[in-house]
């Protein structure tokens, strides 16, 4: 525990700056005996019966134990035990080196340093008061008063009381002492007033805080926003400005308004702000929801976009004379899904724009009817559509007026609809001018001289009536009678009645716009002028059953085509009552239609579901594509229209749908010369093409007429159910 | 003389200007109709009240509309600062008053 050797210590206790350093010497006698530890009696009963005699047997009854002794204790004797160290408590540092010996630059040699350092602070800590006398205080009086003064206050205080409980007894006193020196403290205390730099809030601002709820009871907290600006004396001059320009600018619209105030002022801006939060309408998001869903549409027919721009089919190549016919959109819409597609029309202004007519067939079973523009931008979804209360036979757009269409419906009302203005019909047929048969088909006419809109119908009724759209009112006049000859039946009372044909197609010559052909149910093809209203410019006995569809050709004046639904497609010149072609295609023909770009192309849907398309400069006898489009079975195709500009080919069934197809190069091939230089496409060319094919038919025209005298009785029974 | 005609004309029009433009002028509020009307006339009244003392107006300001619509409101009178707060919605009001003052309330506990 202690070392034997006569050791001096130090203690050094740092009391403050202010005191000096106070050494305390003391002399402490030491016995060895009291050396030994306490818990080394039991273990050493021989030197306790050594130092104390008469403790010799007081542990007689305890186990004798075995004296544990260290190897290098001391052997001492009673006198050697007794013996007194005085040990001397001194400054010196028993750690401190004794014998340092630096240079000495005075002497010039190597000397031991006398003086060392012998001072070890073993524990210092430094107050928080300073004595009022000392430097430091003074320094910081001097400096600044406040600290310091509280501090020296504060022992001022501690001395004061002192000396009063030394004068007084009772403790009561204290405090009234202690109010009244607070009382009387000097007034110079309060003179200056030293802020917080970093953290100061002024007294005047600090507002009431309010309490904290518990956590318990607190429950979702209300939204909350953002919200940021700035506040400039620009920012509130060009504010005030506008505002000010604003209330200029409404006080000349409403005089009424012109006495208002400073005050009125901010009304008008609120009925301002009011009005702008409830025009919420939504016809402020269709046009972005239009786009939206372009944007989608866009996404999803991707592939079908690029097939319609940029694919040709490579194959054509090698095939020398076929074609074939590229699938793209299908357009059909859940109010069309349960009717038949009566007619197709592209629009004569946008290319992607064509309107389709809903009826139905069905003598039967007649459901409401539906026009829809559709756009090849948006196969999923009409951009217009109308709804009516009859089915819709026929449609037609206006060459000049995008806009307006009219149809014609199955109850033999005809009415014009205008896309651009509401989903109602703009003029209607009334019951005493309609026809009393279903409208087989309607035409637009370039308007009248007084720059009326005039259109032109044929119903099954025989009547072929030239409608004029004059300001509010749709005023009709007929033209024809379509006379059945020689099946005048006899009346009961023996007067005989003149039997009506009825028409079923109508087409406009392209360029004398007074001549025009209609073709009846009793397959008739029936050359009329509108100046003529008593009598034909000439009649063909065309077809075994009704007929579909007449259409002049685009190019040749005098050269038309027609189908029927007795199979056959047959072409006509206007001069020769046997047609110059007939083709045989199997199937009641719906409709057939000249190629916009060729004089020589045609293309034909049949009810059994497929498309032919012919080129006579290419092939005489059989069609250069016969493609099945129609896979389910009792689907018939119904029209066919082909696009103006594009190579698009739209075919619509009996189901409400629409198919479009893009036409191979093959189908679309422009005409060559010997050599297979491409010509240029001039209508003089097409004419020539065309006249140079019939030159051939006219000189033999056996030649391409095929027989099908026996098939088509045979089976007009069926074709006529079936269509 | 024309010139100084002129000037003179222009300082009438800067007055008639000054003098229109200490109405209260609502910047940004998306409080309802009836709280927004209540409050700007509190701004208007705190600030008249205390044209010299944006402090006291402010909290004169924010005191009535403790009291009034629930605590807790602050409050910012100053001719300028710029500001970035999170507010409920429908309690904040951000208007110019006098020409020079711009004050913004909202609330947000």
């Amino acid at each position: 525990m202690m070392k034997k050797s006569k050791e001096t210590q130090k203690l050094k206790v740092k009391l403050g700056q202010g005191q000096g350093d106070q050494l305390s010497y003391m002399k402490v006698p030491i016995k060895k005996a009291s050396r030994k530890p306490s818990i080394f009696l039991k273990a050493q009963p021989e030197n306790i019966a050594e130092e104390y005699p008469g403790l010799e047997n007081c542990d007689e009854w305890t186990d004798p134990r075995e004296r544990l002794k260290p190897a290098d204790q001391l052997q001492l004797n009673e006198n050697e035990l007794n013996e007194e160290f005085t040990r001397i408590l001194t400054a010196n540092n028993p750690n401190a080196p004794e014998n340092v010996i630096r240079y000495s630059f005075n002497e010039r040699c190597f000397k031991q340093v006398t003086y060392i350092e012998q001072m070890a602070v073993h524990f210092a800590a430094d107050g928080c008061m300073l004595h009022k006398n000392s430097d430091e205080a003074r320094r910081q009086q001097a400096r600044g008063e406040t600290g310091v003064a509280i501090i020296t206050d504060a022992q001022a205080e501690g001395e004061d009381n002192e000396e009063n409980a030394e004068e007084q007894t009772g403790k009561e006193e204290v405090p009234e002492q202690e109010a009244e020196r607070s009382s009387t403290l000097p007034p110079n205390r309060d003179a200056k007033k030293l802020t917080n730099q970093f953290n100061f809030s002024e007294r005047a601002s600090q507002t009431y805080n309010n309490p904290y709820r518990e956590h318990e009871t607190q429950t979702q907290p209300p939204p909350r926003t953002t919200f940021g600006s700035g506040v400039t004396q620009w920012e509130i001059f060009d504010a005030y400005a506008e505002d000010f320009a604003y209330q200029q600018l409404e006080k000349n619209k409403d005089k009424a308004k012109s006495i208002v105030g400073q005050k009125d002022g901010t009304t008008v801006r609120k009925k301002v702000l009011t009005s702008e939060l409830q025009t919420n309408d939504m016809s402020l998001v269709a046009r972005a929801a239009k786009i939206v869903e372009r944007m989608v549409n866009q996404n999803s027919y991707d592939e079908i976009a690029q097939d319609f721009r940029y694919w040709e089919d490579m194959s054509d190549e090698f095939r020398e004379n076929e074609g074939t016919l590229l699938p793209l959109w299908r357009f059909i819409t859940d109010c069309t899904k349960r009717l038949a597609v009566t007619s197709v029309c592209w629009n004569p202004f946008y290319d992607d724009l064509f309107t389709a007519s809903y009826g139905s067939y069905d003598f039967m079973m007649q459901p409401k009817g539906c026009i829809c523009c559709f756009s090849l931008k948006n196969p999923s979804f009409p951009e217009f559509s109308f709804k009516t209360n009859y089915g819709v036979m026929s449609i037609d757009v206006h060459p000049s007026y995008p806009h307006l269409i009219v149809a014609g419906c199955y109850d033999g009302s005809v009415a014009v609809y205008n896309s651009k203005v509401s989903s109602e019909a703009i003029h209607c047929s009334n019951a005493e001018t309609k026809h009393s048969d279903p409208v087989w088909q309607v035409k637009w006419r370039s308007d009248d001289l007084d720059g009326n809109l005039t259109y032109v119908s044929v119903s099954s009724d025989g009547r072929v009536c030239v409608w004029t759209v004059a300001k509010s009112e749709l005023s009709c006049a007929e033209v024809m009678q379509l006379m059945v000859y020689g099946v005048a039946g006899d009346g009961p009372d023996g007067t005989r009645l003149q039997t009506l044909g009825s028409g079923t197609a109508i087409d406009f010559h392209p360029e004398h716009e007074q001549t025009f052909l209609v073709g009846t149910e009793e397959g008739r093809i029936l050359l009329c002028s509108l100046t003529h209203h008593s009598h034909y410019l000439g009649a063909f006995t065309a077809h075994q059953m009704s007929v579909y569809r007449v259409q002049w050709n685009p190019f040749h004046p005098d050269v038309f085509i027609s189908c029927s639904a007795d199979w056959s497609v047959k072409i006509w010149e206007r001069a020769h009552t046997e047609p110059l072609f007939t083709f045989d295609l199997k199937s009641a023909v719906g409709d057939v239609a000249w190629a916009p770009y060729s004089a020589t192309v045609f293309a034909a849907v049949t009810a059994d579901g497929r498309v032919h398309v012919y080129d006579l400069s290419v092939n005489k006898y059989d069609a250069v594509c016969c493609q099945t489009i129609v896979h389910r079975r009792k689907t018939k195709l119904t029209r066919l229209a082909f696009n103006r500009r594009t190579s698009v080919v739209v075919v619509s069934d009996d189901r409400g749908a629409v198919a479009s197809f893009k036409l191979s190069p093959n189908l679309r091939r422009a005409p060559r010369d010997k050599k297979g230089q491409e010509l240029t496409r001039s209508a003089e060319a097409e004419v020539e093409k065309l006249e140079r094919i019939l030159q051939v038919v006219r000189e033999n025209p056996k030649t391409s007429s095929l027989s099908l005298a026996t098939s088509a009785v045979q089976w007009s029974n069926r074709a006529r159910k079936k269509f | 003389m024309a010139e100084g005609a002129e000037v003179k004309k222009e300082e009438a029009q800067a007055d008639s200007g000054r003098r229109i433009h200490t109405y209260p002028l609502i910047r940004h509020s998306d409080m309802n109709e009836e709280m927004r009307t209540e409050s700007m006339e509190l701004c208007v009244t705190a600030c008249e009240k205390f044209a010299n003392n944006n402090e006291n107006a402010a909290k004169m300001i924010k005191e009535a509309m403790d009291k009034r619509f629930g605590a807790s409101w602050h409050v910012i009178v100053g001719e300028g600062y710029g500001f970035e707060v999170t507010h409920e919605v429908k309690n904040l009001l951000y208007m110019f008053f006098g020409g020079n003052m711009g004050i913004c309330v909202w609330k947000c506990a």
